[in-house]
């Protein structure tokens, strides 16, 4: 570990590259915490199947490339597909589960997430796969910092997707609808909107950007039917320190951790990065907790 | 008291439901039980395996079966699925030999899954014949009833490392000067080729400088293809299955890491050439078994032969995970022949005197159990296609060493 | 006085049952005694997530802690440990173990898993339990997964080559058989003692945790000393399942068995909410059910049985979150001591909302 701390002391542009890979790789995983904010903050369901919604976009893409259109235009086309996955989904299972304890909803999209591995382990297999959309590397400081053009084209969707899905829910019929929903749905619905179809496009809505989001990680890393757990715990961390529907603090929290993780896994050593990832998780909360204990104690 | 009646009922469902239809070795069939990986992590590898263990049994009792003393038998395989799980695999061990009434077990695929089976079959006193657990460790607990087919763990990249040392004089280095930076993954299998690389470069004299592990869930290992820019060993080693062996010929390519030698596994059951084409260029690959070597048997014929057998049936090139099953159901056959009956402890008995020739090479057991007479193959990525480098009795080619930089 | 006599009756039909299994069902000991640790699953993560009102997935940590600790003691009495692990890059050393250094080292072995796990309750108790509903759960599930990334990284335990515990000499005989009397023998001391707990002031107090956090507060009960030592509780006997399973199980992968969230830390959710959860007899039946289903769909429903588990699970948390027992209070409310007012539901809907 000291080592590897001397390496960055003395070779300082390593860390330019480990920060800006890792904000490459933080905006994925902000692209697919953007979803997850807005079922969260709207409909109060945390989706375990998160990761799996990524992980079927990522075979929309293969696919594609396997017919030998550009995967770049999966993007899109992911998007829609599953955008339909969720709106199916949220009229056979979720709008069950919208009103009652969080808890049910982790175990029922618990449950979804293993159905969805298990069928596309059946239908492409457990292997590894990768979409390749022919970019090349970006090099800065004589090679020693290196950007994927993918990556960087990666991190350019998920800012554009961030900033569209900011103006949506700020000016657009739905979008208000969606907002008013999260505020007070009773109320919502006394004033006559249908918060259970604002609840189906949300849920879509979260699938398409995940779907969005998958695409793209086949074609910046990798896809396998087991890919999901990942995407979806950090989509969890982000949520949880960016704050609920919060989509900009979500940008911001998706840009650090992938930073920080890039720099731990650099620093430790990569068998540790993801149990630094969860250390930082329950750091989170139980901050967060004390903040909030220490509030509590004000009051009284 | 309706909830002891429930739970009156409930204790009954349990007793009652399966009732092992008892899978006996009745008449003219010999069960062989075998728990491979039909879904999870392992899937296409425990697929390569069951096709392996398939193509064997059918070529055998197409060929007329198995003679056993004065009787023929034909030869059928008992398959459940461990998920890729090592807790799964001995419960399903435990399942086939106690309620199926299975005799013979096959192994399942992986060094973890394999490490969780052999004691359930070394406990019931049960023959089993593995293919797919590669790991040291499994053979240094004196154990008496598990037999590999393959090369173990410590050979895998030892091909590699002499490689290396052979051609350091290239680099303008002594092989005491190489060094190298190994990136294994955290699991069974890749932890103990990593031990075995550590004692082949023990050997050499050659240097560590980066000894990273990999998660399993992990999918970016920029973290150490960045240590290994700024360190620049004259050797970089990759393991972590197919998974791995992706992620690092594109990350390579991608980040152009500028490593003189790069050597790793499962290169073929990866596709590297299929998905990154002259990104792999190159890449040194440890194989047990290729199509090109020059083995061959009575039943399957050559190498060559098994390879188009392979593909007609299944419609791709077979990779070594198959054949190496398929020598393990052959190696069976072998043994109830000479044992001349079916009790498990002359099969045994019987099984431990193997010495024969297959398509996948020789096959010869030391008193662990693992196959001594069988070396490692290594392979390098030319022109998009995975020619034999090493051991030079096959070698197709000599390797080209380093590789021309980027 | 009858109905005293005749539930005794019954406990000792189930003992005997239970005593005689290995015997008239030889070839089912392994997932007989499976079952029995499954029971001690289902029972002691409802303690916390059906009556105390902790939805936990953090529990896989102490089955983990207490498997490990377990096995690292066995060997660690006679042995050197990390040798013992190291013994995967090669060398012919050859560990064994007679069969009274065997027995010393399980004698030894689980209560130091069980004093392990109960001190990591304490220690991540103070910490999380403070928390209040999705965050527990959640914060729960990432102490899980971090567990699992610690011991899979950590070379003296075997990171992740994994570890094997003791081999048993063959003295002990059907290993199958001498582990399920010792699961059997837990699930039963676990079933006596919680049932014994859930009659005392402290049940009464998890149970006001559950249903009104705040007013129990106010009341004047010290929540947070008491959900820490429900956790401890429930730790304990985790722990001491922990050792039992690793022995059982004969090889500890560090996320496939012993931190095992997706499995393991899943399933005893769902066996407690299957059998209806805050119930005493509830995760006993939702353990046997989920057992049964699980080994039938793996016989029957060869490479689907994930996709019947996944379906499963949607099913029984949508359709059937009131579980077993609390399906069968709502059908019979008279067998379970509650007067049916005219029908007025009262009685049910308070029951469901626990």
């Amino acid at each position: 570990m000291l080592d590897n701390l001397e390496i960055l002391v003395q070779a300082p542009v390593i860390t330019v590259d480990l920060v800006l890979n890792g904000l490459l790789l933080g905006a994925i995983f902000a692209l697919a915490a953007y979803g997850m904010a807005l079922v969260w903050g709207v409909m109060k369901i945390i989706n375990i199947a998160q990761g799996e919604f990524v992980m079927l976009g990522g075979y929309v893409a293969i696919v594609m490339a396997g017919y030998g259109l550009h995967p770049l235009l999966a993007v899109p086309a992911a998007a829609i597909l599953l955008f339909g996955l969720g709106w199916v989904l949220y009229y056979s299972v979720i709008f069950r589960i919208v009103d009652r304890d969080l808890f049910i909803s982790i175990l029922a999209t618990f449950g979804i997430s293993i159905v969805l591995q298990q069928l596309m382990n059946t239908v492409f297999g457990g292997d590894v796969q990768i979409a390749d959309a022919q970019l090349g590397t970006v090099f800065l400081f004589d090679g020693f910092v290196s950007l994927a053009q993918v990556k960087l084209l990666a991190f350019a969707l998920a800012a554009l997707l961030g900033a569209i899905l900011i103006l949506f829910l700020k000016r657009s019929r739905l979008g208000q609808a969606i907002r008013a929903t999260a505020q007070n749905a009773r109320a919502a619905r006394v004033l006559g909107i249908d918060t259970n179809r604002v609840y189906a496009a949300t849920y879509g809505l979260n699938a398409a950007l995940c779907g969005a989001c998958g695409a793209l990680v086949a074609m910046a890393y990798t896809i396998h039917p087991y890919i999901g757990l990942p995407y979806t715990v950090r989509s969890f961390m982000i949520v949880v320190v960016a704050g609920l529907g919060n989509i900009g603090g979500v940008i911001v929290a998706g840009l650090s951790l992938g930073a920080a993780e890039n720099i731990a896994g650099f620093v430790f050593g990569a068998q540790y990065q993801l149990a630094f990832v969860f250390l930082l998780l329950v750091a989170v909360l139980v901050w967060r907790n004390w903040r909030l204990a220490r509030k509590r104690e004000y009051l009284k | 008291m309706l909830h002891y009646r429930t739970l009156a009922v409930a204790v009954m469902t349990t007793a009652c439901l399966p009732v092992a239809t008892a899978l006996a070795q009745s008449n003219e069939t010999i069960i062989l039980g075998a728990a491979v990986s039909l879904t999870g992590k392992y899937t296409t590898n425990g697929e390569h395996t069951q096709r392996g263990y398939d193509l064997a049994v059918d070529k055998i009792n197409k060929a007329g079966g198995v003679k056993v003393g004065d009787k023929t038998y034909m030869l059928e395989v008992k398959y459940y699925d461990d998920e890729s799980t090592p807790a799964r695999g001995a419960e399903l061990a435990e399942r086939l030999i106690q309620q199926d009434g299975v005799q013979f077990m096959l192994g399942p695929y992986s060094s973890g899954i394999t490490k969780a089976v052999a004691p359930v079959t070394e406990k019931h006193k049960i023959p089993m014949v593995e293919a797919n657990g590669a790991s040291r460790s499994l053979f240094t607990n004196g154990w008496q009833y598990i037999f590999a087919t393959l090369s173990t763990s410590e050979q895998y990249l030892t091909g590699a490392l002499t490689l290396a040392a052979e051609n350091a004089d290239k680099l303008g280095k002594k092989p005491e000067e190489m060094t190298v930076a190994l990136a294994f993954e955290n699991d069974p299998f890749s932890q103990d080729v990593r031990a075995g690389v550590l004692d082949d470069m023990e050997k050499l004299g050659m240097k560590v400088v980066i000894d990273d592990q990999l998660p399993r869930e992990l999918n970016d290992m920029a973290a150490t293809l960045t240590k290994a820019k700024a360190l620049k060993p004259d050797l970089l080693i990759v393991s972590g299955h197919s998974k791995g062996a992706a992620t690092a010929v594109r990350q390579i390519n991608e980040m152009k890491v500028n490593v003189p030698i790069l050597a790793m596994t499962h290169c073929d059951s990866a596709d590297v050439i299929g998905k990154f084409g002259e990104g792999a260029e190159y890449t040194l690959c440890a194989t047990q078994w290729s199509p090109t070597l020059s083995y061959s048997d009575d039943l399957f014929g050559s190498a060559g032969d098994f390879a188009t057998l392979f593909e007609e049936t299944y419609g791709y090139a077979p990779p070594y995970q198959a054949a190496e099953s398929a020598a393990a159901v052959q190696v069976f056959a072998d043994a109830f022949t000479r044992a001349g009956e079916l009790d498990p402890q002359k099969v045994r008995d019987a099984l431990s005197e193997t010495d024969m020739m297959t398509f996948y090479g020789q096959i010869k057991f030391d008193e662990t159990g693992k196959n001594i007479a069988k070396p490692m193959a290594l392979y390098q990525v030319l022109n998009g296609e995975y020619k034999v480098v090493s051991p030079s009795n096959f070698a197709e080619t000599s390797a080209v060493v380093p590789r021309p930089s980027m | 006085m009858r109905n005293g006599a005749a539930r005794l009756t019954g406990y000792l039909v189930l003992l005997a049952a239970g005593l005689a299994a290995p015997f008239l069902f030889p070839a089912y000991q392994s997932q007989m005694a499976e079952l029995w640790l499954f029971i001690v699953f289902a029972l002691t993560w409802d303690l916390i997530g059906g009556q105390m009102g902790y939805n936990s997935f953090g529990n896989v940590v102490f089955l983990g802690v207490g498997m490990y600790a377990c096995a690292l003691t066995q060997v660690g009495l006679f042995y050197d440990v990390s040798l013992y692990n190291q013994a995967r890059g090669g060398g012919a050393t050859i560990f064994t173990f007679d069969w009274q250094q065997y027995l010393e080292g399980l004698a030894v072995g689980l209560p130091v898993g069980a004093a392990l796990a109960a001190l990591t309750a304490a220690f991540l108790g103070s910490l999380v339990l403070g928390m209040r509903g999705q965050y527990f759960a959640i914060c729960t599930l990432g102490l899980g997964i971090a567990a699992g990334e610690i011991a899979n990284g950590w070379d003296w335990i075997g990171a992740g080559s994994g570890m094997v515990p003791p081999n048993a000499p063959d003295a002990i005989g059907n290993l199958a058989r001498f582990y399920y009397y010792f699961a059997m023998v837990l699930a039963v001391l676990t079933f006596l003692v919680l049932r014994r707990l859930y009659a005392t002031h402290f049940g009464l107090a998890i149970n006001a945790i559950r249903d009104d956090e705040d007013k129990a507060e106010s009341m004047g009960l010290r929540t947070t000393r008491i959900k820490v030592t429900a956790w401890i509780i429930s730790a304990f006997f985790l722990g001491i399942a922990g050792g039992i399973m690793g022995n059982l199980k004969r090889f500890i992968d560090p996320v496939d068995t012993a931190f095992a969230g997706p499995t393991f830390g899943v399933w005893m959710v769902l066996m407690a909410i299957l059998g209806g959860k805050g119930t005493l007899w509830g995760p006993v039946i939702g353990a046997i059910i989920f057992q049964v289903f699980k080994e039938v769909s793996w016989t029957y429903l060869l490479g689907w049985q994930r996709v019947a588990l996944g379906l499963l699970i949607v099913l029984i948390v949508v359709f059937f979150p009131q579980g077993i027992m609390g399906f069968l209070r709502e059908r019979f409310p008279a067998r379970f001591g509650h007067r049916i007012e005219s029908d007025s539901p009262a009685a049910v809907t308070q029951e469901r909302a626990g």
